[in-house]
C-alpha cells in the first residue's frame, strides 16, 4: 500500500518535472516567436500591397516574387556557382589579411623594437579608406582576381591587427610576474600566458575582420565582375531586375549573419572560462 | 644548517627627487625547514623584502644567499604565493597546478594528484578558477608552487583576503604541508595572531625605514592553541614590541 503511493509519488513528481521542463521550452519558443511577429507583419503588408499593385513591381517585388525568382536563380541561373565563387574570394582575402593581422600584430605586441618601426606606418595605412584605394588596385593589378582578394585583404588585415596588438599589451603583469616565479621560458611565455590572455581579443578582431571581409567583398565585386554575387547584383540592375537585386542582398546578409554566429560559437567554446557579466 | 642568509640588505625607492630608504640593513638567517612569520606596520617594507627574496626585485644593495648561493633572478627554488592567488583563469586546476609542465608526463600528473589530496581539492580538478572560492583558489596557487618542490615558500598575506573562518583553516591546511612537505616559510602578515600561531619565529619590523625590530621564538609545541595561557603571553610580549614600534612613528612622524 505505502509502496504503491510511493511509486505513484515518484511518477507525479516525474511527470511534474517533465511538466516544468515543457514549460520552459515553451517559454523559449514563446521568446523566439516574439522576434518574429514584426518581420512576418511587415512581410504580410508588404505581399498584400504588391498584391493589391499599390507599389510598382520593378522597384519593390513582392516576397513571394523574391522566394520564386531564388528558386529559379538555382534552378538555372548558376547562382550557387555565383556564390560560391563570391566565397573563395571572401575566404582567401580573408585568410591572407587575417594571417598577416594576426601575425604582425603578436610580433609588434611582443617586440617594443617592432612597434616602434612598424607600427606608425601600419597606422597610417590604416586610416586610408578600402573604397578610395580601388582605383589604384584596377589600376595595379586590373579587374582580375588579385585586385579582388588583395582588396578584401587590406580590410581583413586591420581588425585583426589591431586586436592582437591590444590583447597582447593588455596581459595582466601580475600573471607575468607568476610567469617568472615559475621560470616560463620566452616560448611558454608566449603560448602559456600571452596568447591565451589574448585570445578574447584575438578573437574579437577575427569577427571583426570577417564581417570587413565581407563588405570588402561587396565593394570588390561591386566594382567589375563576370561572376559572383556581386556581379549577378550588379547585371541585374541593367536590366532592373530588382527581384534579382533583392536576392543577392538578401544572400550577403544571410551569409554575413552565418559566418558572424560561427565565429561567436566558436568564441564561446573557447572562452568559455571567462568570468564576466553576461547581461 | 642555514638556508637563506640576508646580509645588510639596504633597499631605496626613488620618489620624485627623493630617495625614500625603504630597507635598512636587514640581517637574517633562516634555518632549513623553519617557519618564520613577519609582521609590521603597513608601508614598512614586508612584500619589497619577500620580493628580493623572490628574486623578482634585484635592485638592493647587500647579498641575498640561498643554500649557499646568490639570488640573481626569480627561480623555482623560491616559491612564492601573492595576496591574490593569481591563477591563470583559463586553465583548470589540475593545468593550473602543472601550468608549463606537461601533464602527459606520468610523474608530474601523479604529483598534481597527490598536491591536489594535500590541499584537499579532490573533485576540483577540472574546474575552472572562476568555479573556486577565495580559499580554494589559494590552496591551488600554493599547490602550484609545491609542486616545483622549492627550497622556500615566500607567502606575502596569503590569507588576508579570507574570512576568519576560511583564514583559520587555511593556517590550519599550510601547518599540515609544512609538516609532510618540510619547506623552509617565510610568512608575511599583519595579523599578530597568526604570526605566533605559525611561526618558530615571529620577526617585527618597524616603518621609515624598514628594519628589524625585534625576532621573537615561539616556543611552543604544535598544534597549538589560540586560547591557551602560554599563547597569550606571546601576544601580550608580541604586541608590546608592536606598541614600541607604533611609537616610534609617531615619533617620527612628529619630527617632520
Ligand atoms: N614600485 C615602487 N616604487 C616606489 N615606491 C615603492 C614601490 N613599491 C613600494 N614602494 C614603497 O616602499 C614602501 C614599502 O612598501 P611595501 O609594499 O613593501 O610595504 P608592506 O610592508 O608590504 O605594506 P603592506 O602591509 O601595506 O602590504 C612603501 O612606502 C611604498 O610606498
Ligand atoms: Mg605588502
Amino acid at each position: 500500500m505505502s509502496n504503491q503511493t510511493a511509486i505513484s509519488l515518484e511518477k507525479v513528481k516525474s511527470t511534474k518535472k517533465k511538466l516544468v521542463k515543457s514549460n520552459r521550452d515553451l517559454g523559449k519558443l514563446k521568446v523566439i516567436l516574439k522576434g518574429f511577429i514584426l518581420p512576418i507583419f511587415m512581410l504580410t503588408i508588404w505581399e498584400l500591397t504588391g498584391a493589391l499593385g499599390l507599389i510598382s513591381a520593378t522597384l519593390l517585388p513582392r516576397p513571394s516574387v523574391i522566394f520564386t525568382t531564388f528558386i529559379d536563380l538555382i534552378l538555372t541561373g548558376n547562382l550557387l556557382q555565383h556564390f560560391q565563387i563570391s566565397l573563395l574570394r571572401a575566404l582567401g582575402g580573408f585568410l591572407l589579411g587575417g594571417t598577416l593581422g594576426l601575425l604582425v600584430g603578436v610580433a609588434v605586441g611582443l617586440k617594443k623594437n617592432v612597434e616602434q618601426t612598424v607600427d606608425p606606418t601600419i597606422q597610417m595605412f590604416r586610416t586610408i579608406p578600402t573604397l578610395a584605394v580601388i582605383p589604384l588596385f584596377i589600376l595595379w593589378f586590373g579587374f582580375g582576381e588579385v585586385s579582388k582578394i588583395l582588396l578584401i585583404a587590406k580590410g581583413a588585415f586591420f581588425p585583426l591587427y589591431v586586436n592582437t596588438f591590444l590583447g597582447i599589451r593588455s596581459v595582466d603583469s601580475k600573471l607575468f610576474e607568476v610567469g617568472k616565479v615559475l621560470e616560463f621560458n620566452r616560448w611558454k611565455q608566449i603560448t602559456h600566458l600571452i596568447l591565451p590572455s589574448a585570445l578574447p581579443n584575438i578573437l574579437l578582431g577575427l569577427r571583426l575582420s570577417l564581417g570587413v571581409a565581407w563588405l570588402a567583398l561587396v565593394a570588390a565585386e561591386l566594382m567589375g565582375s563576370s561572376e559572383g554575387v556581386g556581379y549577378l547584383i550588379m547585371d541585374a540592375r541593367q536590366f532592373s531586375q530588382t527581384a534579382i537585386v533583392f536576392v543577392g542582398i538578401i544572400i550577403f546578409a544571410v551569409f554575413g549573419k552565418v559566418s558572424d554566429s560561427l565565429v561567436k560559437v566558436f568564441e564561446r567554446r573557447l572562452l568559455k572560462w571567462q568570468d564576466n557579466f553576461k547581461g | 644548517m642555514t638556508l637563506l642568509e640576508i646580509k645588510q640588505l639596504n633597499k631605496f625607492f626613488q620618489k620624485g627627487k627623493e630617495q625614500i630608504h625603504v630597507l635598512k640593513e636587514i640581517e637574517l638567517q633562516v634555518k632549513r625547514g623553519e617557519f618564520i612569520t613577519v609582521i609590521g606596520p603597513s608601508g614598512c617594507g614586508k612584500s619589497t623584502l619577500l620580493k628580493a627574496i623572490g628574486g623578482l626585485d634585484t635592485e638592493y644593495s647587500g647579498e641575498i644567499k640561498l643554500d649557499g648561493e646568490r639570488v640573481t633572478g626569480a627561480s623555482i627554488k623560491q616559491g612564492v604565493i601573492f595576496q591574490e592567488p593569481r591563477l591563470f583563469p583559463w586553465l583548470t586546476v589540475e593545468r593550473n597546478i602543472a601550468a608549463n609542465l606537461p601533464l602527459t608526463d606520468i610523474e608530474v600528473k601523479e604529483n598534481v594528484e597527490k598536491l591536489i589530496k594535500l590541499v584537499r581539492l579532490d573533485g576540483f580538478e577540472r574546474a575552472y578558477p572562476k568555479e573556486l572560492s577565495g580559499g580554494m583558489a589559494q590552496r591551488v596557487s600554493i599547490a602550484r608552487a609545491l609542486l616545483r618542490k622549492p627550497k622556500i615558500l615566500l607567502l606575502d598575506e596569503p590569507f588576508g583576503a579570507l574570512d576568519a573562518f576560511t583564514r583559520s583553516h587555511m593556517q590550519q591546511a599550510l601547518l599540515d604541508i609544512w609538516k609532510e612537505e618540510r619547506t623552509s616559510m617565510v610568512f608575511v602578515t599583519h595579523d599578530i595572531d597568526e604570526a605566533i600561531y605559525l611561526g618558530n619565529k615571529v620577526i617585527i619590523m618597524s616603518a621609515r625605514p624598514g628594519t628589524i625590530q625585534k625576532i621573537i621564538s615561539i616556543d611552543l609545541p604544535f598544534p597549538r592553541k589560540k586560547s591557551t595561557k602560554s599563547f597569550q603571553e606571546y601576544r601580550q610580549l608580541v604586541l608590546k614590541e608592536f606598541e614600541k614600534v607604533e611609537e616610534l612613528e609617531l615619533i617620527d612622524s612628529a619630527g617632520i
